[in-house]
């Protein structure tokens, strides 16, 4: 009886990861089929039937990516916005966080969350007409503002909740020694909410990084970020599989390794704060 | 002197900066955009806007079949799309809420498509429904079903995309169910077993409700976003074939950046945020009802 038990544990064992493993096929599955696509030679990356785990190995598609177009300049350009934005976006939300949070300022807090809610494309038009009366549209400073609309309320709402955690009585000890304000937020709080910032950091450079809606405008020619010149390539490229999987591994891989850094928070970010893991 | 000064006024200061990039960022582009929903103007510099009342919207709302189709068409996308997350996400969840060898994998790869550049993964896809060199259409033709054409077809345009969509956020609505499992009481289950329940009722019963403010949090964010689709939609298939996958989002940015019509644009946009406005506050109330 007692080998029957252990046999049909081990079955639903078996049952548990042959589930697992048949729910999380399509997750890894597009990921793989992106990356070996990217390293096929172009006549096997078109073969019909395809050829799954058995195919030659070739960084031409790389090479076509890099020869054919200024990529260096688009990961250049991607860089310089999503730092820009995530810089300016913490030195900008990290003190208007911990006042929401000090202060209980719930008014701010609404008005972020309506940001976060509001469709992007209804900035669109009033930011076209904008940047081009102030002779904007082909620079950095316009790419960093306008995606700072999506960064600044995701940095500013997730860090509330971080700040709300800071004992208060830390805070007032320091107060009554004769510390100011900034003193307090600087030395005590920004201290201990440090994972927070790096992980709404993460997230607001992920979401610069991706974004596609607000650089398709700003964006003219010589500030083209990543997801602009990916898209771009399709018209040219319809035909050349292994260049178009090559430019989509090397747009995916560096927000894939970064956001790995922060996955306990992403959640907590992508929710708004809903859920904190 | 001062840093006095800061001192006494650092809870206006403080949030200073940030209100000011708000006011310029997000305050003043809708208002700006509610202005020119009410008027006519083709983006050039010669003529200014020009005032027509409501009649941008009268168009919308009477005139124009083609805004109500890309309203149905949003609509219909956001909940097929919710609907298989949701179902799929709760699922996944009920089968991962357990101890096991490589839960921490499984989160990384959960967490991996809700960060990869839609763009990229769009790019990947549109390879992959390639009607008759995609690997797709092969997968289907090893299990023994018949081909599709996926984006390439106008009955199967939108439901393909959905799937995309589906493929990259059923992992936040498992990760958020999950979380909610974790928090919930025993008590009530074994009571349940002790009165005979079975553990189809025991679901029904017990987790589905206790699940039910954290799957509300979860949908609501989902939805939001899922009637705001702008970047798969228009790299997979710009709203084709023939207007099949035309979403509010693809028809207002042809409006505004192909066609010049602002103003026009401008009132499908200020509609476009009553939709997801509506949609929120939709979800807000059901979660309110919630008494548990």
């Amino acid at each position: 009886m007692r080998g029957g038990g252990a046999r049909r544990r081990l079955l639903s064992t078996a049952g548990f990861y042959a589930l697992a493993v048949v729910f999380m096929l399509p997750t890894v599955f597009v990921f793989y089929w992106m990356v070996t696509l990217s390293l096929k030679p172009q006549i096997e990356a078109t073969a019909y039937p395809p050829s799954f785990v058995r195919f030659s190995i070739t960084a031409a598609g790389y090479r076509e990516v890099f020869t054919k177009y200024p990529f260096f300049l688009y990961t250049w350009n991607s860089l310089v916005v999503a730092t820009g934005c995530t810089v300016l976006g913490l030195a900008v939300g990290l003190p208007a966080a911990y006042s929401i949070a000090h202060w209980r300022q719930q008014r701010l807090a609404i008005v972020i969350l309506v940001a976060r809610i509001i469709p992007g494309i209804a900035y669109l038009i009033p930011w076209y007409i904008f940047f081009r009366s102030l002779r904007m549209v082909d620079t950095y400073g316009a790419l960093i503002l306008s995606h700072l609309i999506v960064g600044l309320p995701i940095i500013i709402w997730v860090m509330i909740s971080f700040f709300e955690d800071v004992p208060a009585d830390l805070e007032d000890a320091a107060l009554i020694d004769g510390c100011t304000h900034l003193g307090v937020f600087w030395r005590i709080a920004l201290p201990l909410v440090k994972p927070g910032v790096v992980a709404t950091g993460i997230l607001s450079f992920v979401f610069s990084w991706n974004n596609f809606l607000f650089s398709v405008i700003p964006a003219a020619w010589k500030t083209r970020t990543l997801p602009i010149a990916v898209y771009n390539m399709i018209s040219y490229e319809e035909i050349n599989w292994g260049t178009l999987a090559a430019a989509a591994t090397l747009i995916t891989l560096p927000v894939l390794l970064v956001a790995l850094l922060a996955q306990r928070h992403i959640v907590t970010g992508l929710t708004f704060g809903a859920v904190k893991q | 002197m001062l840093t006095r000064w800061a001192h006494r006024h650092a809870q206006w200061l403080f949030p200073a900066p940030a209100v000011l990039l708000v006011a310029v960022l997000i305050v003043y582009p809708i208002a700006y955009t509610g202005w020119m929903s009410f008027h006519e103007w083709s983006a050039s510099s010669l003529s200014p806007p020009r005032f027509v009342g409501a009649a941008n919207y009268t168009k919308i709302l009477v005139g124009d079949a083609r805004f109500r189709e890309a309203v149905g068409r949003t609509i219909y996308f956001t909940l097929v799309a919710v609907a298989a997350e949701t179902l799929l996400g709760v699922a996944m969840a009920l089968l991962f809420n357990r101890e096991f060898w490589g839960r921490g994998l499984l989160r990384t790869l959960a967490i991996l498509p809700m960060v990869a550049t839609p763009t990229a993964i769009a790019l990947v896809f549109v390879m992959m429904y390639h009607p008759t060199l995609g690997v797709a259409n092969y997968v289907l033709s090893v299990v023994g079903l018949a081909p599709f054409r996926w984006t390439y077809s106008s009955q199967t345009a939108l439901y393909a995309l959905a799937l995309v969509d589906i493929w990259q956020w059923t992992p936040l609505i498992m990760l958020i169910a999950l979380a909610g499992l974790a928090s919930l009481p025993r008590e009530p289950y074994e009571a349940a077993r002790l009165d005979g329940a079975s553990p189809l009722q025991a679901f029904w019963h017990i987790t589905l409700p206790l699940l039910r403010p954290a799957l509300v949090v979860a949908i609501l964010f989902r939805a939001i976003d899922a009637l705001k689709t702008f970047d798969i939609i228009f790299v997979m298939t710009q709203g084709g074939p023939a207007n099949a996958s035309e979403t509010i989002n693809i028809l207002l940015f042809n409006q505004a950046f192909s066609y010049f019509n602002m103003g026009y644009a401008a009132s499908m946009a200020v509609a476009l945020f009553a939709l997801v406005m509506g949609a929120s506050l939709l979800l807000i109330k059901v979660r309110r009802s919630t008494t548990w």
